[in-house]
């Protein structure tokens, strides 16, 4: 029953990304990619990833989609949010996206399959954050033990990321006083 | 901006609800799912709702544009404080379990909150600035 609400999610993806790539609107386009997200963090949900599609749904979905939306009122004219028509180069657009998903494909075959005990993955140090992070931490949720704790220097580095994206923005498109 | 009454109705009502459900999601992210980073994204989502339908000037003159740009520094000074409160409290850096010498995991306890908060703070601060500045800027 899963498996077939996760396929039908990825044909759900698949169509959108159909869409997405006939879509000449901006903002259609926007809105597409909003969907898709949301298809993805259904999908996430799905297979029990709960933080992930938590945050899928709620920056994927949702916050890019303002943040798009904000940055083609910027970019653009009211009423003329089309992208410009075709430049004759889509062949070898068709070649090379071809060529990367058929790579991808073919690198997928080498990945073991999902939910395999056996996975490099689960046979490292996870296993020891599932046992001990929520005794030595006290913190039922083991993706916040692990986040929080055990990977504490990484979420620093995450959250120095995003000031520096939201100063960046600032220094370059805030106005100065002097103009004000 | 928008005059459609619905839009107007359903923002008006449901805008401090999504503020309390990111607020929910700061402080129960130990236990359920989510944590600061969610919750930081929910509230400013919280907010940019409100600022597309009312407009962002009615938006920031309820928050003005520089709790947001403190808020962007005050989060990640937040936790890198905790990191240098576990240095002095005789930890390592970040080894939170060194603020409660008695009962490491209460310690462990202590310090996540913290930095949960200092990471919200951060997120929500960062996506609000970054949406405003945008909206100001295609005003002019």
């Amino acid at each position: 029953m899963e498996r077939l609400a996760i396929l039908l999610l990825v044909a759900v993806m698949v169509a959108l990304a159909l869409a997405l790539a006939r879509q000449r609107n901006l903002i259609a386009i926007a809105v597409l990619s909003g969907g898709y997200s949301l298809a993805a963090a259904a999908v996430m949900s799905l297979l029990d990833a709960i933080d992930v599609a938590f945050t899928e749904a709620a920056v994927g979905a949702g916050i890019s989609l303002a943040l798009m939306l904000a940055a083609i009122a910027l970019a653009t004219r009211p009423g003329q949010t089309d992208i410009a028509p075709h430049d004759g180069r889509r062949a070898a657009a068709l070649v090379a996206a071809l060529a990367v998903g058929a790579a991808l494909l073919y690198a997928t075959s080498g990945l073991p399959p999902l939910g395999d005990a056996a996975a490099p993955i689960h046979g490292h140090i996870g296993a020891r954050f599932i046992a001990e992070g929520p005794v030595a931490t006290g913190i039922p949720n083991m993706v916040t033990s692990v986040l929080a704790s055990y990977r504490g220097y990484d979420t620093l580095g995450e959250v120095t990321v995003i000031f520096a994206a939201g100063v960046a923005v600032m220094a370059l498109l805030r106005r100065g006083r002097e103009e004000t | 901006m928008s005059e459609q009454p619905l839009l107007r109705v359903v923002v008006r009502l449901l805008a401090p609800f999504i503020l309390l459900f990111a607020l929910y999601v700061q402080m129960h992210g130990e236990y359920g799912p989510g944590g600061g980073f969610q919750a930081g994204v929910i509230f400013a989502a919280g907010i940019i709702a409100y600022a597309l339908v009312f407009g962002s000037a009615r938006a920031l003159r309820a928050l003005p544009m520089g709790v947001f740009t403190a808020m962007v520094s005050l989060g990640v000074a937040l936790y890198a404080a905790v990191g240098f409160a576990t240095m002095i409290a005789g930890g390592g850096f970040l080894d939170y379990g060194a603020f409660d010498s008695q009962d490491p995991v209460h310690g462990q306890h202590i310090g996540i909150v913290a930095i949960e908060l200092g990471v919200g703070i951060t997120v929500a601060g960062s996506i609000a600035a970054v949406f405003f500045t945008f909206a100001q800027r295609a005003r002019a």
